[in-house]
């Protein structure tokens, strides 16, 4: 899957994650991640946004991400949608 | 720090032998495993000679006349909490007139006191002694302002430190709502009303100097006093003490949170399947959304059950004096009052009586309150395996909280009953460990959460009578797994080896340290 | 025994907070919207976000359902092919008007089985009856599909279509709910009651729901948490029902062991149907936890 544009899902709610997802230059997934859990749960956010786009294909882009205390299945759908808008896909692979 | 050897106390927690600037500290061996000795501390004799005043035209003027001095130890009250002018004054005005190195001994310190800060970097205050720290303040001393740890005490805790001597107050600088010019003060009357003086009155009693701060000086003979003027040396009026909005809200509500509700129907079914809900029983609940419905729920209860409780104690809110005026509870015992109908109450019923903190609570008197307890209803930030409770440390190991009356109620009470949600946000609040403890778990009967409940494996009485009344009842374990299958296992706060807080037991030897956050 | 479905909450599908914990309040179902609660914009993001949670969160055993957006809009087939894989209990399909709607969902859902290897007929199916052509056809919907489990009445819709409001005493409503009970009870699946959506009217909420319970409704839609326990508890048999209940069916028994024709109880016939009913209390009684069965019988 090829990041082609910006794409966004979630919102700034409590137990939800923003995602932004932009195209790269670089041949890596970036992220920048702000948490209300980044001590306590910093690493695993980033373990699933990155899992989450590796496993939809998607090896650069750059991922803004604003969570507040979103849990890992809120985090990839997340990603899932905000990916599929980025690439502009609209056929599902489920 | 000086930090040199660790001794691992009773509840598992390791805690130095000696700190630098607070000499040896006494070990935690047991919720009632200490015995006092020696006699009571008390103030100064003084003289006040006939016809003199005791009404000063300043702050700083009362200052001077209590000789006050580089090193002294000066306390103060909470029960303005967020609309706190006092604290912040008389600061100021110490500061200005260069007095150095104070330890400062408040009841508790609220989000008023940043200002307290600046006053901490210019060597005005050396030290802090307090329930509880919020805001900024918390954060700055939990990232390491100080060089001397702050000491955490309980209500009861302070009043037993102060009757002791281990805190020997040698100025007490208390705000109080109305007051006559030789010191008649009280809390339920004026433009700041904040009802009981409970904690203020220890100090007034034991301070060695004492002045009174007032923005409504009225007519001797201001009784009945809550203050009396055997108690004071200097009285200061002031135009404003407090922010009567930050003083307290008008009314606690009944909170229309689903969750709290749910909680709270659980508390309820919980008290009245305990064996200890009959006629004569009594009560103590916190302030938060969930503690305040359960009032509501026990209302219904006793009605159908046709009971009356014999006292209600603690922080008063308006839904025990509602139940007061009922005739459904009989006396009420007020340290602190929660909200306005609360406050307005202590003058008006005859059986709301305004109680001070030894008398709620001090372990080391001839019998306080608190041991009288059949319920208490508690918070918590954090509950353990071992059921320790943490109120003081929020999950990323900073200050945020307070000790309060927590771990004097759970040890005085027959049924302590800690509720919290099970998970806030992505944070579990059932642990493997909790960041601080400031309730021993020996002490702590049931977790009521909105995922659970699970009770003291100490309590078989209350397991086997929750069992028989079919409430759905696990072990704190399942609960922690619980939380963590649905919000994974967070990683542990990394701490320095830097102590920036000592938790004292409601009797004086050191239950826990809180340590700088990396 | 037959299973309770009593309570049925909304839970908002893009509402990751409410997603996570809507089951902590009891009700008997759980019904994760993606139609009418979520902006036309955001229907990939809750899809994406109820298909998670399904293949995540334990629910503990409170049923599952969803709601999709219908076959006819561009979101009903993408809802399908991800719901049916996050497998809930019951797909709940909305605006039903005739029988080929729930034909069609029927064949797709068992198309989506059969590919993802699941067995074919594991998630149900329930329908909602908003429209007036959807009612008139209720018995011919409610008999559409075997996988069909319970047929539901969508209030609001309706009433918009038979150009009048929702009122107090419903009315409005008599002949649909009618409509939509005797459907169900001859196709022998559930009947459902619609939401009732003043949260802070309790009053009329708990006089609905005693309505509906006296018209023979299994239970019904919820929007809030405080609604769940008024419905419970109506839906809960007092003690002079179970007692009552017991020495009828204790008398039956009784009267089988004796081989006596003719059964009285307190100098009244029973007949079948007072024992049918008499069975159903007892059934309910145990469901809802207040009766143990057993002992009391004997």
């Amino acid at each position: 899957m090829e990041i082609k544009a910006v794409g966004m899902a979630g919102t700034f709610e409590s137990s939800d994650i923003s995602i932004v997802i932009e195209p790269s230059d670089s041949d890596e997934i970036k992220i920048h991640l702000k948490s209300s859990v980044e001590k306590q749960f910093g690493k695993q956010i980033r373990k699933v946004i990155v899992d989450t786009l590796t496993e939809l294909g998607v090896g650069k882009a750059v991922v803004r991400a604003t969570d507040k205390g979103a849990l890992d299945c809120v985090i990839r759908a997340r990603v899932q949608a905000a990916a599929y808008r980025a690439a502009q896909i609209k056929e599902y692979k489920w | 720090m000086g930090v040199k050897k660790l001794i691992k106390n009773a509840v598992g927690r390791q805690v130095p032998k000696n700190i630098k600037g607070m000499g040896t500290l006494k070990m935690y061996k047991g919720p009632f495993d200490y015995t006092p000795s020696g006699k009571k501390n008390g103030p100064k004799l003084s003289k006040i000679l006939p016809g003199q005043s005791k009404v000063l035209e300043s702050i700083e003027k009362a200052i001077l006349e209590t000789g006050l001095k580089d090193g002294m130890t000066i306390s103060f009250h909470h029960h303005f909490r967020d609309g706190d002018y006092i604290v912040n004054m008389v600061m100021d005005a110490i500061a200005r007139l260069g007095i150095k190195d104070l330890v400062l001994a408040s009841s508790s310190l609220t989000n008023a006191h940043d200002p307290l800060i600046d006053h901490i970097k210019n060597g005005v205050i050396r030290k802090i002694e307090t329930s509880g720290l919020r805001g900024r303040l918390a954060e700055e001393i939990s990232s390491g302002l100080m060089d001397i740890p702050v000491i955490v005490r309980s209500h009861g805790g302070r009043s037993r430190a102060i009757e002791s001597g281990d805190l020997a107050i040698d100025v007490a600088f208390l705000g109080v709502p109305s007051c006559d010019e030789y010191g008649n003060a009280n809390g339920f009357s004026g433009r700041s009303i904040c009802g009981s003086l409970g904690y203020a009155m220890v100090d007034a009693r034991y301070a060695d100097k004492v002045v009174l701060i007032t923005d409504n000086l009225v007519d001797y003979p201001n009784i009945p006093a809550s203050i009396p003027q055997t108690d004071v040396d200097f009285v200061v009026k002031v135009n404003e003490i407090g922010d009567p909005k930050g003083i307290m809200s008008g009314a606690t509500r009944f909170t229309s949170n689903p969750k709290e509700l749910l909680m709270a129907r659980n508390v309820a079914d919980l008290i009245e399947a305990s064996g200890y809900f009959k006629d004569g029983f009594s009560i103590q609940t916190g302030s938060g959304g969930a503690s305040l419905a359960v009032t509501r729920f026990l209302r219904e209860k006793m009605l159908k059950k046709g009971i009356k409780a014999s006292f209600a104690l603690g922080g008063i809110t308006q839904q025990f004096v509602e139940l007061h005026e009922e005739g459904l509870i009989k006396n009420l015992f007020d340290t602190q009052s929660f909200d306005l109908k609360a406050a307005k109450s202590i003058g008006k019923n005859p059986n709301h009586f305004e109680v001070d903190a030894s008398f709620y609570a001090n372990p080391h008197n001839k019998g306080c309150a608190v041991n009288k307890l059949d319920f208490v209803i508690l918070s918590a930030l954090e509950i353990d395996m071992d059921f320790n409770v943490n109120v003081i440390t929020g999950s990323d190991g900073v200050i945020m909280g307070a000790s309060g009356g927590h771990s004097d109620t759970a040890a005085g009470s027959k049924v302590s009953i800690v509720v919290a949600p099970l998970i806030r946000g992505r944070i579990p609040t059932v642990v493997d460990r909790v960041n601080t403890v400031i309730t021993p778990g020996e002490t702590v009967d049931a977790v009521v959460t909105d995922r659970g409940i699970a009770v003291n494996p100490l309590r078989k009485d209350l397991i086997d009578r929750f069992k028989e009344a079919n409430l759905p009842i696990c072990t704190i374990e399942e609960l922690k797994e619980k939380a963590e299958k649905i919000t994974g296992k967070p990683d542990p706060i990394e701490y320095t080896d830097k102590i920036i807080g000592v938790v004292e037991y409601r009797d004086g030897t050191i239950i826990d340290v809180i340590r700088q956050v990396k | 025994m037959r299973k309770l479905r009593r309570t049925m909450m909304y839970i908002p599908g893009n509402n990751p907070g409410m997603i996570r914990e809507g089951h902590i309040y009891g009700s008997d179902s759980l019904m994760f919207d993606l139609e009418d609660s979520v902006s036309l914009k955001e229907k990939d993001a809750a899809r994406f976000l109820v298909y998670n949670a399904l293949k995540t969160i334990d629910y503990e055993g409170t049923e599952t359902v969803v709601r999709v957006n219908g076959l006819d809009t561009p979101f009903g087939r993408d809802d399908f092919e991800a719901i049916v894989r996050a497998k809930p209990d019951i797909i709940r399909l909305p605006k039903t008007e005739k029988p080929e709607d729930i034909i069609e969902a029927d064949k797709l859902i068992s198309e989506i089985e059969t590919k993802v290897g699941m067995e074919v007929g594991t998630v149900k199916l329930m329908a909602a009856i908003e429209s007036a052509l959807g009612i008139i056809n209720a018995y011919d919907i409610a008999k559409a599909s075997p996988r069909l489990i319970a047929i539901a009445i969508g209030a609001e819709d309706f009433v918009t279509d038979m150009k009048t409001t929702r009122s107090k005493d419903g009315v409005e409503l008599m002949m649909a709910r009618s409509q939509v009970l005797l459907a169900a009870r001859a196709a022998g699946i559930y009947a459902l009651d619609t939401v009732f959506s003043d949260i802070n009217d309790e009053e009329g909420f708990i006089n609905e729901v005693k309505h509906i319970k006296q018209l023979g409704f299994d239970g019904k839609s919820v929007i809030h948490p405080k609604q769940i326990e008024p419905v419970h508890r109506i839906y809960t048999p007092s003690n002079k029902e179970i007692e009552k209940s017991i020495r009828v069916l204790n008398a039956i028994e009784e009267a089988e062991r004796n081989g006596s024709g003719v059964i009285a109880l307190d100098g009244k016939m029973i007949d079948g149907p007072i024992v049918e009913r008499a069975r159903r209390v007892i059934e309910l009684a145990i469901a809802t936890g207040i009766y143990n069965g057993g002992e009391k019988i004997d």
